[in-house]
């Protein structure tokens, strides 16, 4: 019996997420409604059934994601039983911080990267899990799977800990954390077959509807809500659109198409040869600016 | 459209800094498709900068850490380990090697074999992966010479059989692919035909069933996880778990919802036994016919991955598969020179130093060589202050004491004894005349030790010839045999984890030497009391030396019997010169370096 690629890398998953519950006191499972959100969460279902996986969802909020993420959120955390923890940074939404009138990256930085230290902090989160992959950007390719924060939540590139086998040294002193990262070796390829293969529920958002668009700097952002608001010259227009990443919607930009199924996805970016962040409006702050943002504490 | 099946190959590239590997690997990742226009945008004509990696790599040009790259064909997903090239890096080739299956070799074509080469073949060898690769790159650059090719495998085999060659040339795309037109003499397959067509090790499934237990499944009917490191299962299936040797069937194999008529190598599985049984993580299910061995004393291969040396008698932290344990490296036997793969003697092991040393655990371990076993045999040792990853080990084999240990023997070590009292079992043996003060400055240390938390017990002469040894005479072979209940007493006593202190004049150095070997070296600390007959004499403490002078007393050592003096005690007190406090201050201070 021979295993197919997914089926190592889906064993792959579950061992790590075995040892990160295992390894920690207080294990949590970053949830953000996207796709690799999705197939975290239906791989912890795998891991511990029949048991329910013995860590909650921490979603750290920014007031701006799709209003269909908040729907898939709820829905899917209730269908898994698990406890849903949605964190936002008080001083952010004091401030009303947001990225239009602020910028992509002071709202990343006080909303997500703030937001999420103050979570663990707050909850005394020893571990915590995400679907980050190391063939989203060239600073990921070096992250360990099992990947260690000080007490003040960086991630030093040049002291990572040695990785070998499948062994992961989770050991730490107090304050001190991990970021736990199961899908480390997937590629996003391999996230849509599997999608395909396990029949995972994954946002509407990936695939193209027609939905109210405005072009903006080149980029086709959809207006969810009445916040973003059409300036001079822009114009609000239905356009067949999908997203091939997630997250704020002011920050995330659609692409033009017509596919409507996970086949037709995977095929479109067969010929697009476009790279996943191409889309991420945060990415674009600096040549290293993910590398940077790492080290402050961004997951 | 059905997903397409793929199997996984997972490589790992290595060379000298200059080979090309970085081209190479954008190379692959270009021909297959696996690198976005965007991305081939910002590298210009230059495929190397595809997997350039961090800041600080790029201001100096090099890479300095581990990083995974991705490629796939229509029939194969791989994952390379993309380990640096830079000599000070062997930890790194060390951590990519340990999950590769392949070793990407690359050769330089006008620079033939280099040390790095030389080292990282070695490596990737000693880490246990089966296929090599001799890849000779930059054949452009020697106008696609048959003759420089062949040499360069001819140098190769000097350093180990069973490998494929093919010359490429990354930049020019030579026999990458497909069969290179520039190298018509070449007739074996191209680099991308080897790699797809390669056996991974992941598919070999032979053996007895094992998988270590990582979590415990408590909701419902118990279930057992963890992923299979060898062999496969069924559900009927007997098996056994260890170390305890607990028989079990298996009634079930879940994923998720789904019950599997079959687990094999590499799948993460849960599994529910018939039987309830007392199982938790750490412990090993395998096949009750053929289950690992267990044992708490190892010889290894240490790869030293710290800037801080590794101390010889300090405890680690260990971690085995899904076991946890505390573990004492002792002094390296030798250190394995990486560039000519001699032995050299060590004391200790520096960063990226390769050494072979035994170790005890502080409680037994399912393991298998590792040359069976990646999983089982492969271990991580952690600094019990930092934190970190400061080695990794490969088992060669158990010590003969501790071979297939039996659960009943091996519940409770005397190793394990000896950490719940936090210190190392010895025998503090005092010898010396009558009257030297052997009785007294044994009294004395046993009152420090226990005052600094140790446990001790002091056995002198009056306290077993009164008991024990009340049969005995004095007669030489009295004497010996005195000498010889007192040393398995010893044992016994250091067994159960104490620090025993034993104060006989035992005259004779063929005794002393009995109990030495009996207790093993290191574990035997002979302190000669050393004192002139005549200050002896003139103490007399007792009245001996008079009875003994006026015949009252036959055999008397220094007066009927001779006193054979140690020739290499561990310790010499003066006791002319010393008081009995400042010789027992030096004993302790000894005890504790």
């Amino acid at each position: 019996m021979t295993l197919t690629h997914l089926q190592r890398l889906e064993a792959e998953a579950i061992h790590i997420l075995r040892e990160a519950a295992a390894e920690f006191e207080r294990p949590v499972m970053l949830y953000s409604a996207g796709k690799d959100s999705s197939v975290l969460l239906h791989l912890a279902r795998l891991a511990f059934a029949p048991s329910r996986p013995p860590f909650p969802l921490l979603h750290v909020d920014t007031m701006w994601k799709f209003k269909a993420m908040y729907e898939l959120r709820d829905r899917a955390a209730a269908e898994a039983g698990m406890e849903l923890i949605v964190h936002r940074n008080p001083e952010a939404e004091e401030r009303g911080i947001n990225p239009l009138d602020h910028g992509s990256a002071l709202h990343t930085q006080m909303w997500k990267t703030d937001g999420l230290k103050q979570a663990l902090g707050r909850h005394g989160f020893d571990g915590a899990i995400g679907g980050a992959r190391r063939d989203e950007e060239r600073v990921r390719a070096k992250e360990r799977i099992f990947s260690f924060r000080s007490a003040g939540h960086r991630w030093d590139p040049k002291r990572q800990r040695p990785e070998l086998w499948r062994l992961y040294n989770g050991r730490k002193s107090k304050g001190e954390s991990f970021r736990i990262f199961p899908l480390s070796n997937w590629t996003e390829l391999d996230v849509w077959q599997y999608v395909e293969a396990e029949g995972i529920e994954v946002s509407e958002l990936y695939f193209a509807a027609p939905r109210p668009v405005i072009e903006r700097d080149g980029t086709l952002l959809m207006v969810d809500d009445e916040r973003l608001k059409p300036g001079p010259g822009e114009e609000v227009r239905e356009r067949w659109v999908r997203f091939r990443t997630l997250g704020c919607y002011p920050l995330s930009g659609a692409i033009e198409s017509r596919a409507g199924t996970v086949p037709e996805l995977i095929e479109e970016m067969r010929t697009g040869r476009q790279s996943e962040r191409q889309g991420r409006l945060i990415d674009r702050d600096g040549t290293a600016s993910m590398e940077r943002k790492k080290r402050e504490g961004y997951f | 459209m059905a997903p397409p099946e793929k199997t996984l190959l997972r490589l790992i590239t290595c060379g000298s800094v200059d080979d090309g590997k970085s081209t190479l690997l954008g190379r692959l990742l270009y021909e297959t498709g696996s690198a976005f226009d965007d991305e081939l945008a910002l590298c210009g004509d230059d495929l190397s900068r595809l997997v350039d990696g961090l800041e600080a790599e790029r201001e100096q040009g090099i890479t300095i850490d581990v990083a995974y790259r991705f490629f796939a064909t229509a029939t194969r997903k791989f994952i390379v380990a993309d380990a640096p090239g830079h000599e000070q890096y062997t930890r790194n080739l060390v951590t990519g090697a340990s999950t590769a299956e392949l070793a990407l070799v690359l050769v330089d074509a006008a620079k033939g074999i280099l040390t790095q080469t030389r080292r990282h073949s070695y490596l990737c060898r000693l880490l246990g992966v089966s296929h090599f690769v001799l890849l000779v790159n930059k054949m452009d650059s020697v106008g696609y010479d048959r003759s420089v090719f062949e040499r360069i495998v001819a140098d190769y085999e000097a350093l180990g059989q069973g490998f494929t060659a093919i010359p490429v040339s990354a930049l020019a795309g030579d026999n990458i692919t497909g069969p290179s037109p520039a190298m018509p003499w070449y007739e074996g397959p191209s680099l991308l035909e080897h790699l797809e067509a390669v056996e991974p090790e992941a598919e070999r499934t032979g053996g007895p069933f094992e998988m270590p237990v990582q979590w415990v499944s408590r909701e419902g009917r118990r279930g057992f996880a963890g992923t299979v490191a060898q062999g496969s299962v069924r559900p009927g299936d007997r098996v056994r778990v260890m170390p305890s040797g607990t028989a079990a069937t298996v009634e079930r194999i879940g994923l998720g919802e789904a019950a599997l008529d079959e687990a094999v190598r590499g799948q993460s599985v849960m599994l529910s036994f018939a039987e309830e049984v007392d199982c938790s993580r750490g412990d090993v299910v395998a096949s009750a016919a053929y289950p690992p061995e267990v044992a708490d004393q190892f010889e290894a291969v240490i790869v030293w991955m710290a800037g801080d040396e590794l101390v010889a008698g300090r405890q680690y932290g260990l971690k085995l598969a899904a076991q946890s344990a505390l573990a004492t490296i002792h002094t390296p036997k030798y250190e394995i020179d990486v560039d000519t793969f001699e032995q050299v003697p060590a004391h200790g092991l520096r960063l990226n130093g390769i050494g072979v040393a035994n170790l005890w655990t502080d409680r037994p371990l399912v393991f298998e060589a590792y040359e069976d076993n990646r999983d089982l045999g492969g271990f991580i040792l952690i600094d019990r202050v930092s934190n970190e990853t400061v080695g990794a080990g490969l088992i060669r084999h158990a010590l003969r004491r501790s071979h297939n240990l039996h659960a009943q023997a091996l519940d409770v070590t005397r190793e394990a004894r000896a950490a719940m009292k936090g210190q190392r079992p010895r025998l503090l043996w005092f010898t010396g005349l009558s009257g030297a003060g052997k009785s007294t400055v044994a009294n004395l240390v046993e009152k420090k030790l226990h005052l600094a938390g140790r446990h001790t017990f002091l056995l002198d002469g009056d306290n077993v010839r009164l008991g024990l040894n009340r049969d005995l005479g004095f007669t030489d072979a009295d004497r010996a045999e005195n000498i010889r209940r007192v040393g398995e007493t010893a044992r016994l006593m250091l067994d159960a984890g104490l620090i025993v202190l034993a104060a006989f004049i035992s005259p004779f150095r063929a005794e002393r030497r009995m109990v030495r070997e009996m207790l093993g070296e290191g574990d035997f600390v002979e302190v000669f009391v050393d004192v002139p007959l005549a200050v002896a004499e003139e103490r007399d403490p007792k009245g001996l030396y008079a009875k003994a002078r006026d015949g009252r007393i036959p055999n008397f050592t220094g007066i009927g019997s001779p006193y054979e003096a140690p020739e290499a005690p561990e310790i010499r007190i003066d006791a002319a010169a010393l008081t009995p406090e400042q010789a027992a201050d030096e004993i302790v201070r000894y005890l504790t370096r």
